[in-house]
């Protein structure tokens, strides 16, 4: 164990580190500026400055940046010395020189990082008497505000959204105290991670400009732990609330997924919560008619209906565990659709079966990011899970790490480690049909349809295991690239192989599992990751039950009365005929969802239920970890959790089934978990996600608002002046209001918010860690289901169903989903500020393909005329389609008829 | 006539990728790049730079973050001749202000702008090495020294003139 | 004049014949040096032979040349990718001795360049080229042209197997691009900002790899000294520190120039002699010894030999060793705020105490000089000296240099600074 002494107190550290950590660690407040846990060490701001003597017999010492300085054995130091405070205080009293104090009328104000630095450096009174400079502000776009005059120039925001991110329309202009960190015209940021700037920025440059249009003061806020819905990664968020409306959502650190960072879809598109979309009172189908009834008139209709014979319910991958496992409950195990079409829930439970079987690793998102040679199998991560493909990008800096470490450059040191790699090889190979934004970083891209990926993937395995089947008929090139990507993999200290269902092919899928268990054999840390479509998917592969086929056959043969179906659209799973067909086939529809779909015009009964935000639950992203989300609005009856709902309908039933023992007597949450554990053992850790409803912290509720919110007499005074007393949930330990305990220490699947005196900011996070960097100190956010098969035998994992070359067609294109960041996943495209970042459907095609501006694309459903777009590497005989944008069920590859619009033919 | 809205010339173009050609990563040749688009057009305008920028495989923010942070690298039009008078030290000593105001008084242009017939623009420049023979400038790619209003007068004359 | 041997850097130039061509620099004694070192001696013994030589960087910050190659990594030049560039940014306000050379003799720079390059096995040469050194950049490429064609550049020169080319990168105009970090990051095609140490430019310079900056001065000693050997060199020196210096004087003297003369000359000797005295109704004030960022030394200190270690003992520093005086008709203050607006515009804007702190200090100035001074202004301009003065505060010496003029300035002016404040205007017409 390494000591240093601070100020005469020895504390123990850790070697490697650097002396700000260590500061930080030793709970020393300590500010800085530039330094950020995630992007290293620059030495630009100079906040961090001590005092380092070289000995005991030392008094004079020099002035250090901590930040710059590495922790070695008996290293003494003072924060407290007056040189040093002296300086630290000068450094806030420069930045301010031309900071517009604007405080009262700025975002940040409230959780200011700037603000809590320049009270703790005690600077507090102006002496700089000359005219400030000023600059002018950009539009950014949806996302992002901009105010150049606070900026302090700290250059975080250029290096994170260009040096970490990979995005390069933010740059630094001009010099000297003219600076400016911006465009270079006013325009949307481009990257998928811009919104973190409203995080990485220490003051109120970047701020979130959906949340600065309907603003709270932090202290203002109320706070829960939540979980993002937008994809399978399972990142971590807080969900921020005044006045039962969502306002923000912010990312909340787990050590071991999302870290410090949210991708923009997941940070803004929670506005499907507030939308015109939302459904708000049970709805009555009256002849085409949607009618609002009561509460209790839903439940007698429920009745009626259910009373006429056999109930089938519908679930869906994008419903919490307990709302599916309720609606199980309710219709039966024979009578539970995971609401995925057949090849869908194939896909994801062979996802399943592959992952829990894989004699390797299952890396988390932390671990991906040192993985030293990846190999992405036809997955655009970065639309698909973007978080996951910030974490790839990261892996390819190894190279430069194992640089630095043979030149004792501490990894840290970020602007030392980057300039050593700059000629460092990539490990990351990316094979897809479609250009990525990780092509920038790989060291080769190869552009091939689905079918000739897996068929690469399958002649890897082969090549680093012999028992894994030959490919016959590969061509000579892709045998080479096939060789080197196995070599490079196999000389591997981490190697990792990603894929996942985009393309909705089992080949790639199986390929994936066959190289990661065929490098398993010789390197345990052969890791594999999988893509799944929802945030829930990994739940329902686990649950299991019909398909949406089997739900169709039955209701054609009459056997289906009523049709309950919770949290699915299902004009996105099936062609419209097949819809019509089922609502036709089925006498009774209910629909169980907070949001209009199109499906909902088509029920009998329409019920409302709680948002993401407005209730608890429990979710299993794609490596299988079942985590939390926490209520954090108090939405008005009858709106209410997913199985609150279906426990109403199994208690409007006279007599209930006799399979729903149990569902009509639980009380919260706990008791839902409970119910599912004997039922569905694989799930049964999920009950320890996190802490239960009866959880108390010094003999007292959380509390989900800050000491200083302001009094809820004065925010309902506009209502009633009286005191009311708050809202609370009985499936959560949070109270509402301010009353309750709250400390760094607490459970970390219960952190609600970062806030730590003197510590306002997000920063306060470094006060919720033992290290920087690592395990919150409650322990772990989440629990994994999955774990490493730790079976050597890989031969088992190999599949030997090779799919034949794809074949170019001469009247037909393969049509591929082209999933877009923006625009493909269902909620987050009914948010505002997601809407406008959302592109207009295009249809990609090879440039030699491109007859036309506008072209006619015959698919299941019908022609559908769409702008051309050529589309650069993509292989003849493909052509890209947005998912969901055109066809609205269209999502897995189809071949289709491809023909130029007539009139555009007369002309040309 | 080249204008700074018109396409780079071909050649123009050519001589830009065979200096990124020669860089291990063709950012390199950004400043070269640059002062050769200044070179024929006297000025980078945001449409060459986003050229240049393309040709280098960069974005337009990145390559203009660089040039906006280089005082010879112009992203304002200047006028046909540009005089960069020298403002450090020595030529300080030695008397640049009154040359400065001399400039004022003729030209009516402060440093920073351009005669209203184009034809001058006024820069400070920092030390051009010529401080034995300060107050120095340059005019264009000419070192001028000793420079007196006289000469300055003469200068404008000439200038004026010259295409 | 001193005999041409004695002033070896110099000897060859002839502003009225123009820089010679290869076999004019042959004939004055060009080359030997390459055909001596090439394949002959091993790059270890020039390196030995330069460190006994006792050349120390020109450039300003005065390192020891041989010892700051001893850390580049040995392979040969075949197996590693290494640069050896020569940094001609000359932007020292008051300095312009590089330009000197690189007008006056370009082939010497790049024999020098041939010979540190084989040194250290680098295989790439660059000039980084100040942008406004027009005539420069015509006869360093003429030069070079030259020397490619007569096979002293390119592939296995004089069939030693060691190959050379040179490339010169002309600049666009920042003075933090003559610190060599700043240098290595704006040949990168980056915003020229200092890089952190380690690692050293030695072992990860430009893209990563092992790179030596030199000065032009300093390069352009190397064929000398291979040439009469390191003693010969060392015994130049008048006293601990080897060979010649171009020293320079500019102000008000009677004859501002640059004159090559052993290093150590006394200072009184070169603005007496050789810049011939102050100018006829003007008395010396105070000098910068070495360029902008030199401390300023006042008439008592001229008898201080212009070597590293004697001026830093007078609490100045050699620099680039080009004097700028001040003299008892220019107003103090006046000139330092004039330094300080340079260093003010020249910060790249990276720390925050040089980009926000020089601004505070040339308003502070500004104000003083135009009789707006307030006595409390004194107190800050003594803080930003003392916070921003010493080094490992700033991130890179921008600073550090830009308070030596400042901090001695307070001490040596303290009287010119009340006055100011006291009057409310500047007592003195300066700059006229």
């Amino acid at each position: 164990m390494t000591s240093i002494r601070i100020d005469g107190r020895d504390c123990p550290t850790r070697a490697g580190i650097n002396l700000l950590q260590a500061c930080l660690e030793a709970g020393a407040s300590l500010p800085y500026f530039c330094w950020h846990p995630e992007l290293g060490s620059v030495g630009a701001c100079r906040q961090c400055a001590i005092k380092q003597f070289s000995g005991p017999d030392d008094t004079k010492g020099r002035i250090v940046m901590a930040c710059m300085t590495p922790v070695s054995e008996n290293t003494i130091i003072s924060i407290d010395d007056p040189e040093a405070r002296d300086f630290r205080a000068s450094i806030i009293e420069w930045m301010m020189v031309n900071h517009p104090h604007d405080c009262p009328v700025c975002e940040e104000g409230g959780e200011c990082h700037l603000r809590d630095m320049t009270v703790m450096t005690g600077h507090n009174t102006r002496r700089y008497r000359f005219t400030k400079r000023t600059h002018r502000n950009q539009d950014l776009g949806p996302f992002v505000k901009h105010e150049m005059n606070r900026c302090i120039a700290c250059y975080r925001c250029v290096r994170f959204y260009r040096d970490y991110a990979g995005g390069d329309d933010l740059a630094v202009f001009a010099s000297h105290d003219n600076v400016y960190f911006g465009r270079a015209e006013d325009g949307t940021l481009q990257n998928a991670f811009s919104g973190n700037l409203a995080e990485i920025c220490p003051t109120g440059v970047f701020t979130d400009k959906p949340f600065s249009a309907i603003y709270t003061r932090k202290w203002d806020l109320r706070g829960a732990p939540s979980v993002c819905v937008h994809c399978a990664v399972g990142c971590n968020t807080i969900a921020n609330a005044r006045e039962e409306t969502l306002r923000r959502v912010l990312n909340r650190y787990n050590a071991d997924v999302n870290r410090y960072l949210l991708c923009d879809r997941g940070r803004f598109g929670h506005g499907f919560v507030n939308a015109p979309t939302r459904i708000r009172t049970p709805l009555r189908g009256i002849g085409g008619q949607q009618v609002p009834i009561s509460m209790a008139d839903a439940l007698t209709t429920f009745a009626r209906m259910a009373a006429q014979g056999r109930i089938v319910g519908i679930a869906s991958t994008r419903a919490a565990l307990e709302t599916c496992f309720s609606l199980h409950a309710l219709v039966g195990p024979q009578n539970f659709c995971t609401g995925q079409t057949r090849h869908e829930q194939e896909c994801t439970e062979l996802a399943h079966a592959l992952l829990a079987r894989h004699p390797g690793a299952l890396p988390t998102l932390h671990e991906m990011e040192s993985a030293d040679a990846v190999l992405v199998l036809g997955e655009d991560v970065c639309a698909t899970a973007p978080r996951l493909g910030l974490s790839l990008r990261q892996s390819v800096r190894q190279a430069s790490f194992h640089t630095a470490d043979d030149a004792k450059v501490p990894r840290w040191m970020d602007a030392a480690v980057r300039t050593l790699g700059a000629q460092c090889p990539s490990g990351l190979y990316v094979l897809t049909p479609a250009p990525t934004d990780l092509d920038g970083v790989a060291a080769q891209t190869r552009r091939a349809a689905p079918d000739d990926i897996a068929r690469l993937g399958f002649a890897i395995a082969h090549e680093i295991d012999p028992a894994a089947p030959p490919v016959i008929d590969l061509m000579p090139d892709d045998m080479q690239l096939a060789a080197r990507i196995a070599h490079t993999l196999v000389a591997a200290r981490k190697p990792l192989v990603v894929s996942g269902m985009q393309y909705g092919a089992p080949a790639l899928i199986q390929a994936a599992s066959s190289i990661a268990a065929a490098l398993a054999r010789a390197t345990p840390e052969a890791g594999l990751s999988l893509v799944l479509p929802e945030c829930n998917s990994m739940g329902l592969a686990m649950m299991g039950g019909l398909s949406l086929e089997t739900v169709m056959e039955q209701a054609r043969a009459g056997e289906i009365s009523t049709l309950v179906i919770v949290e699915n659209d299902l004009t996105r799973h099936l062609s419209q005929a097949d819809v019509a067909e089922l609502v036709a086939a089925v006498p009774d529809i209910v629909v169980i969802d907070h949001t209009a779909t199109p499906l909902c015009q088509q029920a009998g009964l329409v019920l409302p239920v709680a948002a993401f935000s407005e209730c608890s639950g429990t979710l299993v992203s794609q490596e299988g970890r079942a985590q939390r989300f926490f209520q954090v609005v108090f939405p008005p009856a009858p709106i209410q959790a997913g199985w609150r709902w279906i426990q109403a309908l199994a208690r409007s039933l006279d007599p209930p089934a006799p399979h729903m023992t149990g569902l009509t007597g639980w009380q919260d949450l706990d008791d839902v978990l409970a119910a599912l554990a004997p039922v569905f053992p694989h799930l049964a850790p999920a009950t320890q996600a996190a802490p239960g409803a009866d959880y108390r912290m010094n003999g007292q509720k959380l509390r989900s608002q800050t000491y200083r919110a302001s009094g809820r007499t004065v925010i309902r005074s506009y209502i009633s002046v009286r005191d009311q007393p708050p809202p609370s949930s009985p499936d959560t330990p949070f109270s509402s209001s301010m009353e309750g305990a709250y400390g760094p220490d607490m459970p970390a699947a219960l952190v609600s918010g970062y806030q730590a005196s003197p510590w306002n900011s997000v920063q306060a996070l470094n006060r919720f860690q033992h290290e920087i960097g690592g395990p919150l100190r409650g322990g772990d956010c989440g629990i994994r289901l999955l774990s490493r098969a730790g079976h050597p035998d890989a031969k088992a994992a190999y599949a030997t169903d090779i799919p034949r070359p794809h074949a170019v067609q001469a009247d037909t294109v393969l049509v591929l989903p082209d999933t877009r960041l923006f625009g493909s996943d269902e909620l987050s495209t009914l948010s505002p500020p997601v809407m406008a970042r959302a592109t207009a459907p295009t249809l990609g095609l090879p440039a030699s393909m491109v007859t036309s501006g506008r072209m006619v694309l015959h698919l299941d459903d019908g022609p559908h005329v769409l702008p051309v777009e050529p589309v650069p590497g993509l292989p003849v005989g493909i052509a890209l389609c947005p998912a969901h944008m055109v066809a609205r069920a269209f999502r897995f590859p189809q071949m289709a008829r491809l023909e130029t619009v007539p009139d555009e033919e007369e002309r040309s | 006539m080249l204008t700074a809205e018109a396409p780079l010339p071909a050649p123009v173009r050519a001589e830009i990728l065979a200096l990124a050609a020669q860089e291990p990563h063709p950012r390199g040749a950004g400043v070269a790049a640059l002062r050769l688009v200044q070179a024929h057009f006297g000025w980078v305008s945001t449409a060459h730079l986003r050229e240049v920028a393309a040709l280098l495989g960069m974005s337009a923010d990145d390559l203009d973050g660089i040039a906006t942070c280089f005082n010879l690298l112009f992203r304002r039009p200047v006028g046909r001749h540009v005089i960069m008078l020298c403002d450090s030290v020595t030529c300080w000593i030695m008397g640049r202000e009154p040359l400065c105001a001399h400039l004022w008084l003729t030209l009516g242009i402060r440093p920073g702008e351009t005669t209203a017939d184009n034809a001058i623009t006024l820069l400070p420049t920092v030390c051009i090495g010529h401080c034995d023979h300060a107050p120095a400038m340059l005019v264009d790619n000419a070192l001028h020294g000793n420079v007196t209003t006289a000469t300055l007068d003469h200068l404008i004359d000439t200038l004026g003139h010259t295409p | 004049m001193t005999p041409a041997s004695e002033r070896p850097l110099t000897a060859m130039i002839d502003p009225a014949a123009g820089p010679p061509d290869c076999a004019a620099y042959e004939r004055h004694g060009g080359w030997q040096a390459t055909r001596r070192a090439l394949g002959r001696l091993a790059p270890a013994e020039i390196i030995d032979m330069v460190t006994r030589s006792k050349l120390r960087g020109r450039g300003g910050a005065g390192f020891g040349t041989g010892q700051k190659w001893s850390f580049v990594p040995k392979e040969s030049a075949t197996e590693r990718q290494k640069y050896l560039i020569a940094n001609a940014d000359e932007m020292e306000p008051g300095t312009f001795k590089d330009r000197w050379l690189l007008e006056g003799n370009p082939l010497q720079l790049i024999e020098g360049m041939i010979l540190a390059a084989y040194a250290v096995q680098a295989g790439h040469g660059i000039i980084f080229l100040r942008g406004e050194y027009h005539l420069a950049c015509t006869r360093l490429h003429r030069a070079i042209g030259e020397a490619r064609q007569l096979g002293w550049l390119g592939e296995n020169i004089l069939g030693s197997g060691f190959g050379l080319d040179i490339h010169v990168h002309s600049s666009a105009g920042r003075y933090i691009c003559g610190e060599e970090t700043a240098l290595l990051t704006a040949l990168e095609g980056r915003r020229p900002t200092p890089r952190s140490k380690p690692p050293f430019p030695q072992t990860g310079g430009l893209w990563g790899a092992p790179s030596v900056v030199n000065n032009v001065e300093t390069l352009c000693n190397l064929p000398h000294i291979i040439t009469n050997g390191p003693e010969w060199f060392a015994g130049l020196g008048l006293g601990e520190d080897g060979g010649t210096k171009i020293y320079g004087v500019s102000g008000r003297v009677a004859r501002p120039g640059a004159w090559e003369l052993p290093i150590g000359t006394p200072l009184r000797q070169i603005i007496e002699e050789r810049a011939g005295g102050m100018r006829p109704g003007y008395q010396l004030r105070a000098l910068l010894p070495g360029g902008a960022s030199t401390a300023f030394l006042d008439a008592a200190a001229l008898d201080v030999a212009m070597d590293y270690g004697s001026v830093e003992k007078a609490g100045s520093r050699l620099g680039t060793g080009m004097a700028i005086i001040l003299d008892d008709r220019t107003c103090p203050i006046g000139m330092i705020r004039n330094l300080e607006h340079f260093f003010a515009q020249e910060s790249c804007g990276w720390c925050t105490p040089c980009r926000d702190g020089l601004p505070w200090v040339e308003r502070l100035l500004d104000a003083i000089e135009d009789g707006t001074g307030q006595d409390e202004d004194m107190d800050q301009l003594a803080r930003h000296a003392r916070m921003l003065g010493a080094p490992g505060r700033t991130f890179c010496a921008h600073a550090p240099g830009a308070m030596a003029p400042l901090a001695s300035g307070l001490k040596l002016f303290a009287a010119d600074f009340a006055a100011h404040i006291r009057q409310r205007r500047c007592p003195q017409q300066s700059g006229a």
